[in-house]
Formats: structure tokens, sequence, C-alpha cells
């Protein structure tokens, strides 16, 4: 198959073999070890769990380590690039650091009220909070759903899904202690008030994590608290 | 400040959904209803002019469209035309008052 590889500006075309059950990142890692050795990429676990190596493929924002060739291929061919709305630190690497901080400044961090010496918080599984985290807790933080987003490309400042999901799983969470301060980050328009419900993120989700959901979920959240003037 | 305004924002425009969804059903519905044998200008105005109801049934739903179309504006404004801050704001509410201003004109001259 034919592969373009976004290096710069420019399209590197390589030649790679075809195996079965072969990934995209087989792909690329391929290209660094026989074909190209200057190639920089990011991975690490290969089994979808370090959220380390997406990248653009064929258009759409991918896990590339579990993405099967044989599902992304058109006409014998394939385009490998950067996640989209991060900054590239070469090829296909992104600098995922900004990412990250919109996490911490929209209230990603859980803080409690128990020490090590109180006993264990006891949360139903069956509870309406506990199913509303678990919805949304299985994210790896790849990236995906932040590339897929249009308003983050339109609004630089946008929290943008994953944060946002993050804060609302922790919303969820009967143990925190911060709702009222999260509220407060998350509320306006460079948080969940920018989601315009697309909902790319939801099908871009490798982890089939719908975060349009948990940002609905805010904003429903914030507009009570509102009510109440918590805000 | 910008939390306030724009959870407030999001609100009023919930809220006048949920009107203006009611209002284009009724209104769409009574068109439908009302053409059936054909209908001339004259006796459309025969019906609006001096009827309350349909005075306050209008003015409610041109007042939601002077608040949800301004506050949906303000988004398109800055993701397309990177136009933010007061002067936006100042826009979007001449934006609003013009709505309704139009609207409750062509209200008030069938009314009238």
């Amino acid at each position: 198959m034919k592969v373009f590889v976004k290096r710069g500006e420019a399209l590197q075309e390589f030649e790679v073999p075809r195996h079965p059950s072969q990934t995209v990142l087989d792909v690329v890692t391929y290209i660094q070890r026989a074909l190209d050795p200057t190639l920089a990429y990011r991975f690490a676990c290969r089994v979808g769990m370090c959220g380390s190596c997406a990248m653009t493929v064929n258009g759409a924002p991918r896990w590339t380590c579990r993405t099967h060739v044989d599902r992304v291929l058109k006409d014998e061919t394939l385009e490998i690039g950067p996640l989209r709305n991060l900054p590239v630190i070469r090829d296909l690497v992104t600098d995922m650091r900004g990412f990250f901080d919109k996490w911490e400044r929209a209230g990603g961090h859980f803080e409690g009220a128990r020490t090590r010496h109180d006993d264990f918080a006891r949360v139903s599984p069956a509870s309406r909070e506990r199913e509303a985290a678990d919805a949304g807790i299985e994210c790896i933080g790849c990236g995906v759903c932040y590339a897929a987003c249009d308003v983050v490309s339109w609004n630089p400042d946008y929290l943008g899904p994953a944060a946002l999901n993050r804060a609302w799983t922790l919303m969820s969470d009967v143990r925190d202690t911060q709702h009222a301060q999260r509220l407060r980050a998350v509320a306006g328009d460079a948080g969940c008030h920018a989601c315009h419900t697309h909902m790319s993120c939801t099908e871009r989700c490798p982890k089939h994590i719908s975060p349009t959901a948990g940002i609905a979920g805010l904003k429903r959240a914030v507009a009570k608290a509102a009510m109440k003037g918590d805000l | 400040m910008s939390r306030k305004f724009e959870t407030g924002l999001w609100i009023a425009q919930r809220a006048s959904a949920g009107v203006l969804a009611l209002c284009v059903v009724v209104h769409l519905g009574t068109i439908v209803y009302a053409v059936r044998g054909g209908l001339s200008a004259a006796e459309i105005l025969g019906r609006t002019r001096g009827n309350s109801g349909w005075l306050a049934f209008y003015s409610v739903f041109v007042l939601a469209v002077a608040i949800h179309a301004p506050i949906g504006l303000r988004p398109v404004l800055a993701e397309w035309l990177a136009w933010r801050g007061r002067s936006r704001e100042v826009f979007a509410l001449a934006f609003a008052l013009l709505l309704w201003w139009t609207g409750m004109r062509a209200v008030l001259t069938v009314f009238g």
C-alpha cells in the first residue's frame, strides 16, 4: 500500500507491505524501523490503554494501535498526520501540555474529605451518580476527541471534551468536595457553554465515551447552581 | 461575571427555545387550518384586528425570537469572525432590539 506521512507542511510517500491484522501503528513503526529512522512518532503500550499513539488517519483522529489498516484503507492508500488542534513538535508528535493543562483548569483533580484513618467510602454500583461516573471514567487521555472538536479549532481557549468529561465524572463522584468550585471553573464561553453538541467527540472516542452527554450534564448542573445563587 | 452572564444567556436561550417550539407549532398549525379553503388579506385582517388573544400570542412569539436569535448569533460571530468583547455584546443587543421592533411593528400593524 501507499502511505503518505505528513512531515511539517509536506507529505512524504512510503511503500509499505500489507499483513493480516496489521494496525496503523504497525505501519508507522515499519516506516521508522525499515524505511526512515528519522520519523518521529509516539507510542507506549500498543494495546489501547496509554492514550499516547493517537494520530490523524485518512482525515479522522484515531488511536493507531487499535485501528486495523483494513478498516481505514482507501484506494490502497493511507494518509497519516499529527492530531489536529495541538502544536506539532515534530512529524507525528504533538505537544499535549495545553490539552492536559485544560484538565487542571476544568477542576480535573479529585479532592475528598476522608483521610487514610477513615473507613472506605461505600458507593453503590447501581446508584445514579456511580452510573454517571462509570459512563465517562474510562477515558485514556488520548486527545482524539480534542482533535475531532471544531469548537476547539474556533475557540482555542475552550476546555474541550476530554477536560469537561473529566469534570463531569468528578461532579458525579459523591466523595468529591469540590463541586461548587468545579462548576465555576467549567461555566462560561471557554467551558461547557461553548459546546454546540456537534458530537464529533462522541463519534470519534475510541473508548465509546460520550463527552457530549457529560457536557450536557455540566450545563444542567451549572444552571441549577446559578438559580440557587451558588455560581 | 462571564460565567454568570453566559449561564444566564444559556438559560434564556433554552427557555425561549421552549416557548418557540410551542409558538411555531401553533403558528404553522393555524396557517394550515386557516387557508384550507383559500384566504384573502381582507379575511386575515378581519380575524386579527382588535383580537387581543392574537396580539398576546404574537407578542410572546416576537419576544422569544428577539431573545433566542441574538444569543445564538454571539458564538457565530466569535467563531467565524473572531469578534468578541463588548462591541459584540452591543451588536447582539442591537440585533435583539431590531428583531423585537420590526416584529412588534408587524404585529401591531396587523392588529390595529
